[in-house]
């Protein structure tokens, strides 16, 4: 049998595959490459976790779980959302342990979506937004984002892409790829809007430590927001712990009830060792979380300052570990610059259009790398702009 | 956490950071910056800056024994002008008071065991106010100034990722 196209589903054909995907097989042929081209931390999972992880392990502790997660996670979960942001969560009837945040938005769009339901993205955002919602037979819509708003999504535009149809908002900051953040009174305003128009937000909130400025603010903590919202987070970026797989959701009691049917018939439960190491990461990680938020936010400015230097205009990010800077003065469009860098240079950086078309005249740069890489990466992006424009 | 801090915490790790840089990542002034170096140099707080070596890479064949010395503090001193006078045998690289069951650990190099045991019994123990001393070689090092000398934490994550 040759062609199996045939016993492939419609929805999947039409899924493209990722952007990103392509660039990486060329990054991967390539050596010596200096890469700010990656989306998680450098650090490794802190050394008391995956110490906790291994004497769960001796203890014996390698069943099923509940289909919500282990109860006292959840209550560490609940403890730190309200300390963190302010809102409360009854641990037993409104937070889900997940196999990561993706796991948590793509049951949460099939949870939710009704055929041809319209589902409003933040417009460039991570990847899987937009595929998630297809999967579940809905319809994504951007909501463009503006270098000049610093890709805070704005209340105005976001209500013009408003439609009869239009049902589920996904908030995504701090954002992947911008680094851009929302600060309450931005909030304020798009809760009026999801209010009037009856929408529903899911906030993945994956970056919130990341917040350097300031603290992070969630949707859910304004009022008549808590209900409206299923609050998305986990240990991938802050603990850096992305694969061990480990998120949860909050939300609403028949939400959760909802999303935890799909779960519990797909997934059972998240591992019983990563749920064993968030609960270490919760209760004793705190001190060295900090530490490497403290080290991302050296890197943060002393990236920014190499693009000034070098005349790479980028705004200032305020989350995430990511600089989104404009390469609108070259000749180039986002892959071409991306593959010509690479090539020419050795250094690898995301075309920004891989996240939107909102991206496009972008490139995402991750600062988590070391001092050494990053100011190697800024002279050669330098030779790079002086040959070039 | 004041800006000294901040400071030392980043040169501690690294000490060939520049005010330059250093200022940049911590968003401060480079002219402050190069000021409260000079000035925590000027106070001893800074008292130098090391370089962190396998020597056994270079196929170096030297020797470094900690010694536990037990001695008789002094009046009014302590244990300080026998601690003081160790540390200014050349080969002595560091010289620590520790609680338990002895008083000074003392890390001394040598080209060879015999070097060693010549200081411990020529030098050391002759001094009056010891009263006994053992020698423990060391055997390899793994992990010193917070390096890992046989590194295989090289960077695993995927080269580009969403």
């Amino acid at each position: 049998m040759s062609d199996m196209s045939r016993y492939l589903s419609t929805t999947v054909k039409t899924i493209p595959p990722s952007g990103i995907r392509k660039f990486f097989d060329l990054v991967s042929q390539t050596e010596g490459v200096i890469s700010l081209g990656v989306g998680e931390p450098d650090f490794v999972t802190p050394w008391h976790i995956r110490e906790a992880c291994w004497y769960s392990l001796e203890k014996g502790y390698t069943m099923y779980t509940s289909n919500s997660g282990l109860i006292e996670l959840r209550e560490e979960v609940a403890a730190y959302e309200k300390r963190k942001v302010g809102v409360e969560y009854d641990p037993a009837r409104e937070i889900l342990i997940t196999v990561g945040v993706s796991e948590a938005v793509d049951i949460a769009l099939r949870a939710m979506i009704e055929p041809g339901d319209e589902v409003l993205i933040p417009d460039p955002s991570y990847v899987s937004y937009a595929p998630g919602t297809c999967l579940a037979f809905g319809k994504a819509v951007p909501v463009p984002t503006y270098d000049a708003d610093q890709y805070r999504m704005r209340a105005d535009v976001l209500e013009s892409c408003i439609t009869p149809k239009s049902k589920i908002l996904i908030l995504t900051f701090p954002s992947n790829p911008t680094g851009a953040i929302m600060e309450k009174a931005d909030l304020e305003a798009i809760a009026e809007v999801v209010k009037k128009h009856d929408l529903f937000v899911i906030s993945d909130e994956i970056y919130s430590e990341l917040t350097y400025n300031g603290k992070h603010c969630s949707i859910a903590s304004l009022p008549g927001m808590r209900d409206r919202t299923l609050l998305l987070n986990g240990f991938s970026k802050a603990y850096a712990m992305t694969g061990w797989r480990i998120g949860y959701a909050c939300g609403h009691p028949d939400i959760i009830a909802a999303i935890t049917k799909i779960h519990q018939y797909t997934i059972m439960c998240a591992p019983i060792m990563a749920q064993k190491a968030a609960l270490e990461a919760l209760r004793h990680g705190e001190e060295e979380m900090l530490k490497m938020v403290d080290n991302y936010n050296y890197r943060r400015r002393l990236l920014l300052k190499g693009f000034q230097e070098i005349g790479l205009e980028c705004f200032e990010p305020q989350g995430a570990f990511y600089c989104f800077p404009s390469i609108k003065s070259t000749p180039f469009n986002s892959e071409d610059f991306c593959e010509k860098l690479l090539k020419e240079e050795l250094v690898a950086v995301v075309p920004g259009n891989a996240f939107g078309n909102s991206g496009e005249g972008f490139i995402r740069c991750c600062y988590a790398a070391s001092v050494k890489d990053l100011e190697e990466a800024i002279i050669r992006m330098g030779n790079f702009l002086n040959r070039h424009r | 956490m004041d800006l000294q801090m901040k400071i030392l915490n980043l040169i501690e790790r690294d000490a060939r950071l520049d005010a330059a840089t250093i200022a940049t990542m911590l968003g401060e002034d480079e002219a402050i910056v190069a000021a409260l170096i000079k000035k925590m140099e000027d106070e001893k707080i800074i008292l130098g800056y090391n370089t962190v070596i396998n020597w056994d890479k270079m196929g170096d064949q030297s020797v470094t024994a900690m010694i536990e010395v037990k001695m008789q503090p002094e009046r009014e001193v302590g244990f300080n002008r026998i601690a003081e006078r160790i540390c200014r045998f050349p080969e002595v690289k560091s010289v620590k008071l520790m609680s338990g069951t002895y008083d000074l650990s003392v890390i001394v190099t040598g080209k060879t065991m015999k070097d060693i045991s010549w200081f411990v019994s020529h030098k050391l123990s002759t001094l009056d106010q010891i009263q006994s001393t053992v020698t423990l070689f060391i055997l390899k090092t793994y992990k010193q100034e917070h390096f890992m000398f046989n590194d295989n934490d090289d960077d695993k994550r995927l080269v580009v990722s969403p």
